[in-house]
């Protein structure tokens, strides 16, 4: 019988393999669905830190200076993130307004707080923060309801949309989202989700 | 039929089903079956996870449902002066085609009406295609799921466009826009479609492709020897 600790599964379809060397740092992709395994980089949790900090200062600012403006005739109005989530008002639209709230600010907001929770102490090589599993695990199952990058797309053909019944300006608040959206796809290409719930488990062992 | 992945010459694929043992699918750690909870990550431990199909199909269903009003009342209405347009998805992109907005109008209706329509046929495909030899191998059926994981979230592309409008568009006596019913069954559609996807388990798309469980006597395969592509220090 193998030792346990060696082995690894794919989580997409179940083929098993062996890491040959666990500290290596080596990609490991399933040779039968193409899943990546294992992806390590150099000081990855250092930038992964770095750059949710940054995200997470950017997301504040982003929500509340104005995002949009329009311009019609002579009148205008401008919009924050935060008006934008929550333009449905009334009734059933109330619930749609704090689902569009939930993944466009909170979710992704709740993500990153939740990754430095667990981040800060590993890379300092402290123990793990108290319920740092359990974060990790949320953080892990919001990931498809973050929904940034689609609202910023959104942004472009709202923008379209209204282009012949007035003239629409960009606020600072959307050129921080647009970099924010950059630094979340970075951050998470570069968080190999293995090597965290290793070093997870590694850390509490000791 | 043989299918032709496994036709073309793969070795052989040892699964933890097939050793015995139970994968936690959140962190890839194995442990030994009858394990409840993952010691590492703390996740329920599902050889298979039980009832996948039927929630699939519970989601399924619900989402459809969803998808039928979500094309038949207005996502939008605007007023201008004392004119007030609806407009439903389809009829909307149109009449950006109409201005000349062609590219826009591509965008929406393949984010709103071919993607949705296109994820429903893949999920039943998927979830038709467990247990049975089909004509599609595993591993293109493998990459309709991650295509349908990856995809399925931009279909909620329209719902924000209608709320970026909605609080962007209020302009007391020149201008306003306001969401139609189809905003919530569209939003609803989406969230049940992701929910569908969620509730698949992957690992059932293979299960034909690997030997019964409990004959399996080989040794998994090393994950960073030849067989997987190295990058770092240690190539
Ligand atoms: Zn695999
Ligand atoms: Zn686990």
């Amino acid at each position: 019988m193998t030792d346990l600790d060696t082995l690894i599964a794919c989580p997409n379809c179940d083929a098993l393999y062996t890491v040959a060397e666990p500290d290596a740092h080596t990609r490991a992709v399933c040779t039968r669905c193409h899943t990546v395994l294992i992806s390590p980089r150099r000081n990855a949790g250092l930038r992964v830190i770095a750059l949710s900090s940054a995200a997470v200062i950017l997301l504040i600012g982003a929500s509340l200076a104005p995002f949009l403006q329009i311009n019609v005739a002579g009148m205008s109005n401008s919009a924050t993130i935060f008006e934008t989530a929550l333009a449905f008002t009334g009734g059933p639209l109330l619930l749609l307004s704090l689902a569009v709230t939930a993944m466009i600010v909170i979710v992704p907001l709740v993500r990153l707080l939740l990754i430095l929770y667990v981040m800060i102490p590993l890379v300092r090589q402290k123990p793990p923060a108290r319920g740092a599993t359990g974060a990790f695990r949320l953080a892990e199952s919001l990931r498809p309801w973050s929904m940034a990058e689609i609202f910023v797309i959104g942004c472009a053909v709202a923008l379209v949309k209204v282009a012949d019944l007035a003239r629409i300006d960009f606020g600072p608040a959307f050129w921080m989202f647009l970099v924010l959206v950059g630094i979340i796809l970075v951050q998470d290409g570069m968080m190999c989700r293995w090597s965290i719930w290793k070093a997870l488990e590694d850390s509490r062992k000791s | 039929m043989v299918d032709m992945e496994s036709a073309g010459g793969q070795p052989k694929v040892v699964t933890a089903r097939s050793s015995g043992l139970l994968a936690c699918r959140r962190c890839a750690k194995v442990w030994p079956a009858g394990t409840e909870r993952c010691g590492r990550c703390g996740s329920h431990l599902h050889s298979r996870k039980p009832g996948s199909l039927s929630q699939v199909w519970a989601w399924w269903i619900a989402g459809f449902i969803c998808y039928i009003p979500a094309n038949l009342y207005p996502m939008l209405k605007t007023r201008m002066l004392f004119d007030v347009t609806d407009a439903t998805i389809i009829a909307g992109a149109l009449e950006l085609a109409h201005h000349g907005s062609v590219f826009i109008a591509i965008i929406i209706l393949i984010a709103s009406v071919l993607i949705p329509l296109a994820k429903f046929g893949a999920i039943a495909l998927l979830a038709l295609g467990v247990g049975r030899q089909t004509r599609i191998g595993p591993g293109r059926r493998h990459v309709l799921y991650e295509l349908v994981e990856y995809i399925g979230r931009w279909s909620m592309i329209d719902v924000f466009v209608v709320a970026i409008l909605t609080a962007l568009v209020q302009l007391h006596s020149v201008a306003s826009i306001t969401p139609g019913p189809a905003a919530i069954a569209f939003a609803l559609s989406v969230i049940f479609t992701m929910l569908s996807a969620q509730a698949f388990d992957p690992r059932l798309i293979w299960d034909l492709d690997a030997p019964e469980p409990g004959v399996n006597e080989d040794q998994p395969p090393r994950v960073t020897s030849a067989n997987a592509p190295v990058q770092g220090p240690a190539g």
